[in-house]
């Protein structure tokens, strides 16, 4: 890192500090809230799409107000609450996983570091030393939101809702923290803008020589969000709506732009981690850094870089999205064993035994001396495909997420148990009835 | 005993589910740009109609003549044809022997569109109509009297094609 180019740009002082922070808040949140709204009918979109059908149009060119129009549905709408509930953590739960999912994109670099005649402005509203540790922490807190929404409803299906959310975090969060550990021994820091950087040294996004745990960190977001596949604590066909049946009105949409904000973030998020976040492929000139002390190694930077990168982030961030929504629209629920099953059978062991094996190679890839390059990284792509194919292959056997036909395997031996057990106890009885006439 | 569910022992390339995941993720893809494309399968209802055959049966129209007087000479085959019973018709006869109906309805809610009225009338007055649209706010509004069945104003139906009526 010595021999890059340095460029002085000069540091933000307080004020200018104060109000370009304040003007990235509002600017941030402003784009990220019109682009949660948007999700909503991006989804009802492709849903129509991928049914044949064309969606919202009467709204507005091509429905694009549609979202306005429901959310000012929303406010319109008679608030019902149950009698039985409990007041304040009713009025509580949605707030608390609204809030969260809005925090959390605080520390997502999204663009290049834009210079001004005041001193460099990196493009991310916090950039906090723990980053990705805050962002997992806040993303995580909103299943707090879920779980006291179920409770606090006095009904069945949303406390059973609320349990299954809590269980289905806990299940997740364990393989999610495993799959950004690797990324963590790989750059040596926590920070996104650093995590960015160093894919951007790498001159490969960590989705190739992290490919497995590129996968375990989709499956867990898909977790995470509570989308289909895992969308256990809604599931309208057994629990109603799950933890939001008894909620309505603002209180129900702001659990409804709570989901959509956790799957941008979360979308952002894999694009920062895996996707080289801003980096625009082959292209060595946004290649940069910005230092604390004001100073940016690296590329030269300038505004139109900013933009341009600025887009390929957004692009990365859409790519996720898309899946998101292609996936719910495609895959069926998991029954609640399969993601018991896939998360602690599965992606916890297969997650730890990555680590070694990513840790050993990057041991032995410093160990022999090799730079920190593109050499670098295809050797931990050639031993990231290796295993993630054996991954592949192992989920691909029908044991952990598989149909009927598993599922009539684990009944036979479990009769056969049972048939055993029964025998004994009877043979036992038999004894004990024995020993008794005896006696 | 419990029952016992038979379940067929497959391949694995069958019962993966990766594999099955795959495709069906290709599927709804292509579904997706199909409709992008345009190729979708809705039709814009307000905007876009149907185009109705023309042997369409609909809700009635009554032929007039061209002083508006309806072709209808009362002769009573409708009412007697008519299987469901719903044409109501009262005749009458003016001082120079032509008969007229002084009542004529039909209740298009017992109506059944069988379209022989339209056949049996020996004066073709009555038609059944290329019409679907027959939103009413109240029952009462279903029973269509003389005035506007004769103010009806979409085409009849052609019960056979006149170039070629018996349909060789």
């Amino acid at each position: 890192m010595d021999n890059l180019p340095v460029h002085q740009v000069g540091q933000l002082g307080g004020t200018a500090f104060v109000v370009v922070s304040l003007l990235k808040i509002v600017v941030f949140f402003a784009i990220v809230f019109s682009i949660v709204a948007l999700l909503t009918l991006v989804e009802r979109k492709i849903a129509a799409w991928m049914q044949d059908r064309l969606g919202p149009n009467r709204v507005g060119p091509g429905g694009l107000l549609q979202p306005l129009a429901d959310g000012l549905k929303n406010f319109l709408k008679e608030e019902t609450s149950g009698g039985e509930r409990h007041g304040f953590f009713f009025t509580l739960a949605p707030m608390l996983s609204f809030i969260p999912a809005l925090v959390t994109f605080a520390v997502i670099p999204w663009a290049a570091p834009l210079p001004t005649p005041w001193g460099v402005v990196e493009m991310v509203v916090a950039n906090v030393p723990v980053g990705v540790l805050f962002l997992l922490a806040f993303s995580s807190l909103g299943v707090y939101g879920i779980v006291i929404a179920g409770w606090a409803s006095a009904n069945k299906y949303s406390l059973l809702g609320g349990l299954r959310a809590g269980a289905q975090m806990i299940s997740y969060e364990i393989a999610m923290g495993m799959s950004l550990l690797s990324i963590f021994f790989l750059v040596g820091n926590v920070t996104l803008p650093e995590v960015v950087w160093g894919q951007q040294r790498m001159n490969l996004w960590f989705a190739l020589p992290l490919a497995v745990s590129f996968l375990f960190f989709w499956i867990s977001a898909f977790a995470e969000t509570n989308r289909l596949p895992f969308d256990m604590p809604e599931a309208e066909s057994e629990l109603v709506a799950g933890y939001h049946t008894e909620y309505s009105s603002m209180k129900f949409a702001m659990f409804f732009i709570a989901e959509y904000a956790h799957v941008f973030t979360v979308s952002m998020l894999m694009a920062t981690l895996f996707l080289g976040g801003w980096d625009i492929p082959l292209w060595q000139g946004d290649d940069m850094l910005a230092l604390p002390d004001g100073t940016v190694i690296g590329a030269e930077p300038a505004w139109w870089k900013t933009l341009l990168t600025f887009g390929a982030f957004l692009t990365k961030a859409f790519f996720f999205v898309l899946v998101f929504m292609l996936v719910r629209w495609t895959v069926p629920r998991f029954r609640y064993d399969q993601i018991m099953d896939l998360g602690w059978k599965f992606m916890l062991p297969a997650a730890l035994v990555t680590i070694v094996v990513t840790a050993g190679t990057i041991l032995a890839l410093d160990a022999a001396g090799v730079e920190y390059g593109l050499v670098y990284g295809l050797v931990l792509t050639a031993v990231n495909l290796t295993l993630l194919f054996l991954v592949l292959a192992l989920l691909d056997r029908g044991r952990i997420l598989s149909g009927s036909t598993a599922l009539q395997q684990r009944r036979l031996r479990a009769r056969t148990t049972k048939r055993f057990h029964d025998e004994e106890f009877a043979v036992a009885a038999a004894n004990r009835k024995y020993a008794r006439q005896e006696g | 005993m419990a029952a016992t569910v038979r379940v067929m022992r497959r391949p694995t390339r069958e019962t993966s589910y990766l594999r099955a995941t795959m495709k069906g993720m290709a599927l709804t893809f292509r579904h997706l740009v199909k409709t992008v494309s345009g190729d979708d399968a809705t039709m814009q209802y307000p905007e876009e109609k149907w185009q109705l055959s023309p042997r369409w049966r609909g809700t009635h129209v009554m032929e007039r003549h061209e002083d508006g007087r309806p072709k209808c000479v009362a002769c009573g085959l409708c009412p007697t044809i008519c299987p469901a019973n719903c044409i109501r018709l009262v005749p009458g006869e003016d001082d120079q022997g032509n008969r007229y109906p002084i009542v004529y309805e039909i209740d298009e809610f017992r109506c059944i569109f069988c379209g022989m009225c339209q056949e049996v009338c020996p004066v073709e007055a009555i038609h059944v109509g290329q019409h679907y649209e027959n939103g009413e706010y109240s029952r009462e509004r279903f029973v269509y009297d003389l005035e506007r069945l004769m103010n009806q104003t979409h085409p009849s139906t052609l019960l056979w094609d006149p170039s070629d009526p018996a349909s060789e």
